[in-house]
């Protein structure tokens, strides 16, 4: 098989002077690297994880090729037509419009056999296909080979060996696409392979389970004929990995390891550049004092513009940036290697007995990087009871925004009085317990949700565990870092900017003498106190409403009203900062407390109205985990106190 | 051992067997098709996770994950 290193033109410009325009669809079952394909082809840059169910929409792209326009849309992944979850009726339904001008069927060299029964179940709807057979390099060095020309002539359309990670094959797959679409390929589907098959939803299961084994018996012959394993045991590699990562003995202890591994690197590892950020900051501060001065402008104005948006918005990038830069690469580099749905594997039996499903540690997982992506991702889920549990749950993981306000607190209160590498240590072991505190109470709530208003038994669990993959370092820290970490920054920056500016007016606007932020705090104070926090740091986390990164800032943009502080990245001068305005070991621990179990922030109340398609399962997820918040606050308070 | 009712479930790990039937309905059974779950087909039983269940099974070239209350519905002959 000739595969070439190629390099493609892609465009995504808007120009009217093309040849011809085709739309082509990407067909396949999950995790057979359809996306990585649409990657390359379009250029645009869609996540790609190793785990099944990654997208979940159509995404759409475009590229341009001898002059001619062509749209791919990516179908989400489906093992079949004939099943009825909502991924694949999106995909029967689209393969059957014939919208498409020719189906691409993406499938996985390393998994022919399972890959083929799709593959079969398109071309027996429309024969303008061409099957891609991926991941060749994977299946080389497993020592399978495949016979392209023979599968070609078995199936009677064009086949194509790509590997599309190091984008071989690609041009090979554009020729036979432009060919396709433009007729000069006429494609021949062998009848006797497509005899008999009714793709439809009103079939019976008889007629079901016939149509599937007879599919199932011709793809083994097609199989035995095209594929040779050269490599007896080729699964070998993959069988020990997953012995050590989900056997009785190392499943468990090697998971929590790796957690804390990631997270230890995101404590140690942010430090250096959030200093170097500061100083910087610092620095511009100091020329941009210096220049307002110049101009002449009123004080109101420089305190609006330096002490108000300047601070809050260096405060977001210097403090929340470099651990979400850090954190974001790692966990996508742990996404790609096929980890994750290991997780699931061996977390599964705590979600069953909470009459929960084990997808929903995936879904947990990704709550790590954004609830509002968690969220979103509950799709996987095939029962609407338990999606609904994961997404109401989905919260109680702290996502990317809050983990640095945890990591700031543990640093100045508990972290500091230890040295060296001890000091990471203990960071990381008190963000780990934070963290499984979270986990835990998903598990619980899930279990009182699955005892009360979402009564229900556990549906089935049927989960692939995806060859492991070697992931793509640099490429995977590139590609999260403009795919994720700025948008993310993006999204922080723009609150800010208005939170920097709302919270210097209300400090510095008085009536009778008294500010306005005065009058707010003071109001929210009693129940703070009730609480275990003050009223400035309740007022924080609901200003925080629209992006959690903010909450610090904010604390300390208020207390810095009344007091002066000159350089915020030294954490001594910050403890200090906060034990003069009365913080206590309990405050901060109440404070970690409320910052995992609060209302979910802006952009994932508005995406789980959009998922439920309903206020009442929105509220709910806003006044689940803002009560344990208060609850377990009240608690720790009244037990301090007694103390 | 009466081996007409021999299900996924009893099936060591490291040992082959092929399915005989499937006994499971609805979308269980229409998923547990679409992943090769079929008469004849050779499924070798992997390892278990952690807590004993759910169990890894090699088939059709892939691994699947399966709660015991599902394996339990695949009545299979041992080789």
């Amino acid at each position: 098989m000739g595969l070439k290193r190629t390099k493609l033109l892609k465009s995504n410009s808007k120009e009217v002077n093309f040849k011809n325009q085709y739309t082509i669809a990407l067909a396949g079952n999950p995790n057979v690297g359809k996306s990585t394909v649409f990657n390359a082809l379009t250029g645009l840059n869609q996540h790609t994880g190793n785990w099944p169910g990654k997208t979940v929409t159509n995404a759409e792209g475009y590229c341009r090729y001898n002059d001619n326009k062509y749209t791919f849309i990516d179908l989400p992944g489906t093992y079949s037509l004939l099943a009825s979850s909502t991924e694949e009726e999106v995909a029967r339904d689209y393969i059957k419009s014939n919208k498409a001008d020719c189906i691409v069927i993406v499938t996985d060299a390393t998994c022919l056999l399972r890959n083929l029964n799709l593959a079969v179940q398109i071309l027996s709807i429309t024969n303008k296909a061409i099957v891609c057979v991926n991941l060749l390099d994977e299946a080389k060095k497993k020592g399978i080979v495949v016979d392209l020309d023979e599968l070609s002539l078995q199936l009677g359309v064009p086949v194509i060996g790509t590997a599309a990670r190091s984008k071989k094959g690609l041009d090979d797959l554009l020729i036979t696409i432009e060919n396709v679409c433009s007729g000069k390929i006429k494609c021949h589907t062998v009848k006797n392979l497509i005899n008999g098959i009714k793709i439809s939803v009103e079939i019976t299961q008889n007629e079901r389970d016939e149509i599937l084994t007879n599919i199932n018996k011709n793809c083994e012959k097609i199989h035995n004929i095209c594929v040779t394993n050269i490599k007896e045991n080729y699964t070998l590699k993959d069988r020990h990995l997953d012995r050590l990562f989900t056997s009785k003995l190392t499943g468990i202890p090697i998971m929590l390891i790796m957690l804390g591994i990631i997270f230890w690197i995101t404590i140690t590892g942010a430090n250096y550049p959030s200093q170097w950020l500061s100083w910087l900051f610092e620095q511009i501060k100091f020329y941009l004092s210096s220049f307002i001065e110049f101009l002449n402008v009123p004080d109101w104005l420089y305190g609006f513009l330096i002490d108000g948006v300047y601070t809050t918005l260096t405060w977001v990038v210097a403090v929340m940036l470099p651990p979400m830069a850090i954190f974001f690469p790692l966990f996508s580099i742990l996404e790609d290697s096929g980890y994750l749905p290991r997780i699931a594997f061996n977390m599964d039996n705590c979600f069953k007995k909470c009459n929960a499903h084990g997808k929903q540690s995936l879904t947990m997982a990704m709550g790590f990087g954004c609830n509002a992506c968690g969220v979103i991702g509950c799709r996987i889920i095939d029962s609407p009871r338990e999606r609904l549990i994961a997404i109401l749950t989905n919260n109680f993981v702290p996502c990317n925004g809050r983990l640095p306000t945890l990591i700031a607190i543990i640093s100045m209160f508990f972290a500091a009085s230890f040295f060296g590498l001890l000091q990471g240590v203990v960071s990381t072991a008190l963000l780990l317990g934070v963290i499984l505190l979270g986990i835990f109470m998903t598990l619980i709530v899930s279990k009182i949700l699955s005892k009360t208003i979402l009564k229900g038994v556990p549906s089935s669990f049927i989960l692939e565990l995806p060859p492991y993959r070697r992931p793509q370092i640099l490429k995977t820290i590139v590609r999260s870092i403009f795919d994720r970490t700025l948008f993310v920054l993006g999204r922080a920056v723009m609150v800010a900017i208005p939170a920097g500016a709302l919270i210097w007016i209300l400090a510095n606007v008085y009536i009778n003498d008294i500010t306005l932020l005065k009058y707010c705090t003071d109001f929210l104070d009693p129940f703070g106190k009730l609480i275990g926090l003050d009223g400035v740091i309740v007022m924080a986390f609901i200003l925080g409403f629209p992006a959690n990164e903010i909450v610090v800032p904010i604390i300390l943009m208020c207390y810095m009203a009344t007091g002066t502080l000159t350089d915020y990245s030294n954490l001594t001068e910050l403890y200090t900062l906060l034990i003069n305005n009365g913080w206590t070991i309990t405050t901060a621990i109440c404070t970690m407390i409320m910052c995992i179990f609060h209302f979910p922030c802006s952009t994932t109340c508005i995406t789980i109205k959009k998922e439920t398609k309903s206020i009442k399962w929105t509220l709910l997820s806003v006044l689940i985990p803002t009560f344990i918040g208060i609850f377990f606050c009240l608690i720790i308070n009244t037990i301090s106190i007694l103390l | 051992m009466n081996n007409k009712n021999l299900t996924l479930r009893d099936i060591k790990s490291g040992k082959k067997c092929t399915v005989k039937d499937l006994l499971s309905k609805g979308k269980v059974r229409n998923r547990l098709l679409d992943l090769g779950f079929v008469k004849n087909s050779i499924i070798e039983v992997l390892q278990k996770s952690p807590s004993g269940d759910p169990v890894a099974y090699f088939v059709k070239g892939c691994v699947i994950a399966l709660r015991s209350e599902d394996a339990k519905n695949i009545l299979v002959k041992e080789i």
